[in-house]
């Protein structure tokens, strides 16, 4: 299995997840630039990792879309690659409108980086099908905005569709008011697109998959992708 | 020689310039000529405070430099500490106290980017930042909108770098309430033999601007901002902040760390305080060679820049390189790839001068030495203040003790030199970079060394009420509580970098506490055999002739070679059993408890003996090392009380309670609350005691089982009498949600 981390120039989680899929989970993994918009199709899954691409004091994403490698990026999901987008690569791919809905600011108004606590909605996709539904996975956030939104209409077709893939609960797997870290419509903290190739997430994997912290609760995103893609 | 258009230079001039009569004479001694506009104001920022370090140098000479470990020592951009495996660890701490009380978000941003920068030009990757802050009193109305925005400017810097924020200290007194402080510490890692010096060698070689472009921002921000106390204008002075572009930071990070790879790199220095003027003239000085170079060719921001704006602006994210002739080009290519500017301004020349190009004219031809050196050294008069003798007396007779423990114990964790720093660290992003092994919120930051098994520990400390009190001793414990830390930690101490903040050196008093705390540093580290690698001093911290207390921030690192010695402060299981190291005085001078409860700071400060606390800390290393122990807490503000509550609940994720029994003949609340040094609290199992107690012997350390953990209370008993008792769950919540809660009150 073969797998790139895209690095745009303010990219900063790009080494994180390098080393994960790398150096713990043994996969060939490989960057890309992106000023290039080569074809990905050498690719198993695709990466689009935390930071802050082009600084963001625009909207976050709202210049990496224009990136050359966002073409590439969009045709690849076109054909069905697997694109994970994490945090701040959950922000340009909505704004590539790869994704449905919008990131707004933190209801705090301010930068959040702590450990939450997320339940699986559904694992009929490439990137939970290792998890048990309702499994409560503690992940890391660390970002200033990851409030999702999306209009009613929008979010009951990805009810339906089995597009929200985790939401953020409290230590016992409930979705509750009090565990919303951000003020996310519907506790949403990872969304798919309608095929399900694509996944955004607010929270970081890649920060909870090395053991040697004692928390590895991330690896089961990478491990679903590496069985769905073997399969 | 000169650009066109300039100023006068009259007696008014110079004294704008900040430069006294008798400076300016010596100038033109030097020179044998008067200087030109231009040329004052690159004596001007060269001999201020802030870059010629005037009145501070004498002093500075005293201090322990020299250790095995010790790769660059003070001087150079930052220092640099062997940690074996052929790597390095990179670091200094800097103050940004002005700026950030000038524009809070903005002068912390920058005081950030300042020090990542000035760690980076050595060659290393940063990867670790840590602050140390202070502001005036919590119902003083600047106070929350201040530390709204020095957290956000630190966060917005730190974040979007990718570096992280691993740890720091925050503290309100009223002593601050005109003068805050933002000490902003860098840690990064090069390659023992990819260490790069500030220095532009080879005759020919070529000068070569990177990143932003240069505007008209911060110009005078070190001479005139820096070097000077606050008054009624101190708003006017706000164009002298810059601004900061944490964008291009990451962007030159990353460009410059990839040209570093190249053979052909010969030197580099950042463009910070007097910008684009220290950093040619420095270079040029540490080598003994001199600069040409073309302003005309330095990416501008504005158009109709005057030569004296282009060498002063202190515009942000900018460094100078020199490289091997002939490379001009390939260097550039590697900013253009990160899309930075980049120009290939000047050379390397042999004979010791700096010259200065403008539109075909020369505007600056001057030696380097008398700008670099030539400023004198002040033999500033230093004298005892009275008000000492005022403040030191303490009868604690007169100091009711409280009958019951637990209202104190709690207005302490509630108070905000105390409550937990959450609402601040998770505004900054502390894991990236997958090396933060011990989380902000336990005595020291922990990260791993990527590929070794070693972890670096590191901790800053300075309790500036001590050091109002008794500067030498305060100074002392900054650095032996700093190293108790890193011990508590698993690590053993193996550089320190200093921040020293003081107010106006012309007033003797000032002087004085200079002096004393630097002593006080000086023979620390000597005894314990740290080395003082890099430093900083703030001058100048008052307003209106009111000083803040002496404020010698100390940082130091620790090196773990295993890194699963990482130890953490709270307790770990329940039924493990709770032990004190150390022994506890009737103490309460200078205390937390005395100022939250009492009102009052005064008395001696705790006594220091260095030889108990190297005894101390060695024994706890050896506990950890040998795996005897879980965890390790110091006992610091609030003392013991504060230090056993702090175990139970700075756990990451539940609070746990602990039975303790104390015997003593003490006063409780100087048993309690006192702050006696040289004192941990430790958490280990039942089967370790005997080892423990044998170990602690051999190092003639005194070892108190005290209790256990478990239940829902925090409980403690004075001579089998309930002393305190108080249910966990509440302390936490009072501990965690106080500074929150008080930054969200708007009134």
């Amino acid at each position: 299995m073969k797998c790139g981390v895209v690095v745009f120039p303010g990219s900063n989680c790009d080494h994180d997840c390098y080393h994960i899929l790398k150096h713990i989970l043994g996969l060939s993994t490989e960057w890309i630039w992106h000023k290039d918009d080569a074809d990905l199709d050498r690719f198993d899954a695709v990466v689009l990792p935390g930071g802050f691409s082009f600084g963001d004091y625009l909207r976050p994403g709202a210049i990496s879309r224009f990136s050359p490698v966002m073409k590439a990026v969009t045709r690849y999901a076109n054909k069905g690659g697997h694109i994970l987008g994490i945090c701040n690569g959950f922000q340009i791919l909505l704004e590539a409108g790869l994704l449905p809905g919008a990131l707004l600011t933190n209801r705090s108004q301010k930068f959040i980086c702590k450990p939450v606590a997320t339940v699986v909605e559904t694992t009929e996709t490439p990137f939970t099908r290792s998890c048990k539904k309702n499994a409560v996975l503690k992940l890391p956030i660390a970002h200033k905005q990851g409030n999702y939104f999306a209009d009613t209409e929008t979010l009951q077709r990805m009810a339906d569709n089995g597009q929200v893939l985790l939401r953020y609960a409290d230590a016992a797997g409930q979705v509750t008011e009090a565990a919303n870290p951000n003020g996310s419509v519907g506790n949403i903290a990872a969304v798919a697109n309608e095929r399900k190739n694509v996944m955004g997430m607010m929270p970081h994997p890649e920060r909870a998959a090395d053991p040697l912290w004692p928390n590895v609760d991330g690896q089961a995103i990478f491990q679903s992708l590496i069985e769905s893609i073997a399969s | 020689m000169s650009a066109p258009n300039e100023p006068e230079i009259t007696p008014q001039v110079v004294a704008d310039h900040g430069l006294t009569a008798g400076e300016y004479e010596r100038i033109q001694e030097l020179l044998g000529r008067a200087p030109n506009f231009t040329e004052l104001g690159i004596f001007s920022v060269m001999w201020s405070e802030h870059c010629s370090y005037k009145s501070s140098r004498p002093h500075l000479k005293t201090l322990p430099i020299e250790g095995p470990r010790v790769i660059e020592g003070p001087g150079e951009n930052a220092g640099v500490v062997d940690i074996g495996d052929g790597l390095a660890a990179v670091f200094k701490i800097e103050s940004h106290n002005h700026p950030s009380f000038v524009e809070p978000h903005q002068g912390a941003a920058t005081g950030v980017g300042g020090i990542m920068r000035d760690v980076f030009t050595m060659g290393a990757r940063p990867i670790a930042l840590l602050n140390s802050l202070r502001f005036g009193e919590p119902a003083d109305a600047r106070t929350r909108f201040l530390l709204n925005g020095v957290v956000e400017g630190i966060a917005s810097y730190g974040n979007c770098t990718g570096v992280p924020t691993v740890g720091g200290e925050v503290y309100f007194d009223p002593c601050y309430n005109g003068n805050i402080l933002v000490n902003a510490f860098c840690l990064g890692l090069v390659k023992t033999d990819k260490v790069f010096r500030a220095r532009a060698g080879g005759v020919g070689n070529a000068v070569i601007y990177v990143g932003s472009k240069t505007g008209r921002d911060g110009i005078h921000g070190a001479s005139l901002l820096a070097s000077a106390e606050f008054d009624e204008r101190t708003e006017e002075k706000r164009p002298t902040v810059q601004v900061g572009d944490p964008f291009t930071e990451k962007l030159l990070i990353e460009a410059c760390l990839e040209l570093m790879k190249k053979d052909w790199v010969i030197g580099v220095q950042d463009m910070g305080a007097a910008g684009l003027t220290s950093s040619s003239f420095e270079m040029a000085g540490r080598e003994g060679t001199g600069i040409e170079m073309d302003l005309s060719k330095v990416p501008l921001r504005e158009t109709g820049m005057t030569p004296y704006e282009i060498l002063l602006s202190e515009s942000q994210e900018r460094m100078l390189f020199v490289v091997e002739k002939g490379h001009e080009e390939d260097a550039i290519e590697i900013f253009r790839k990160w899309d930075l500017d980049a120009a290939f301004i000047g050379h390397v020349t042999a004979s010791p001068s700096v010259r200065i190009l403008f539109e075909g004219r020369e505007v600056v031809n001057l030696p380097v030495l008398p700008v670099v050196d030539g400023c004198l050294g002040l033999e500033r008069p230093a004298r005892r203040p009275v008000w000492l003798d005022h403040v030191k007396e303490l009868d604690l007779a007169a100091v009711d003790e409280p009958a019951q423990g637990g209202a104190a114990l709690k207005a302490l964790l509630g108070s905000l030199n105390i409550a937990s720093r959450e609402w601040v660290y998770e505004q900054y992003d502390h894991m990236v970079r997958l090396n933060t092994l011990i989380m902000p919120g336990s005595d020291a930051a922990v990260l791993r060394v990527p590929d070794t098994n070693k972890a670096l520990a590191i901790a800053v400390d300075c309790n500036s009420r001590y050091c109002q009190l008794d500067p030498y001793l305060g100074a002392q414990i900054a650095v032996s509580e700093c190293a108790r830390n890193i011990a508590c930690s698993g690590g053993e101490p193996i550089g320190l970098t200093n921040c020293l903040n003081f107010g106006n050196p012309e007033r003797p008093e000032i002087m004085w506490q200079f002096e004393q705390a630097v002593r006080g540093i000086g023979d620390a580290c000597r005894f314990f055999d740290i080395p003082v690698v890099s430093g900083n001093v703030s001058l100048y911290n008052e307003t209106k002739g009111e000083a803040i207390f002496p404020t010698p921030t100390v940082a130091l690192v620790g090196l773990l070679e295993d890194r699963d010695w990482q130890t953490s402060q709270w307790f770990k299981n329940s039924g493990d059993e709770i032990g004190l190291l150390g022994e506890t005085f009737p103490e309460l001078g200078g205390s937390e408890y005395l100022s939250v409860l009492h009102k009052e700071t005064r008395g001696s400060p705790p006594a220091l003996d260095l030889n108990r606390e190297k005894r101390l800390q060695a024994l706890v290393r050896e506990l950890i090392h040998g795996r005897h122990i879980l965890s390790a807490h110091d006992c610091s503000e609030g003392g013991l009380a504060v230090a056993l509550a702090e175990s139970c609940i700075s756990h990451p994720e539940t609070p746990l309670g602990a039975e303790i029994g104390l015997f003593s003949p003490l006063r409780k609340d100087a048993l309690l609350f006192g702050e006696s040094q040289s004192r941990v609290v430790i958490s280990y199992p039942r089967e370790a005691r005997d080892t423990i107690a044998a170990r602690a012997g051999e190092r003639k350390t005194p070892f108190t089982p005290l209790g256990s953990v478990g239940g829902e209370a925090l409980a403690i008993a004075v001579n089998g009498e309930e002393y305190i008792r108080e249910d966990v769950r509440t302390l936490n919540d009072l501990w965690r949600g106080s500074l929150g809660d008080y930054v969200r009150q708007t009134s």
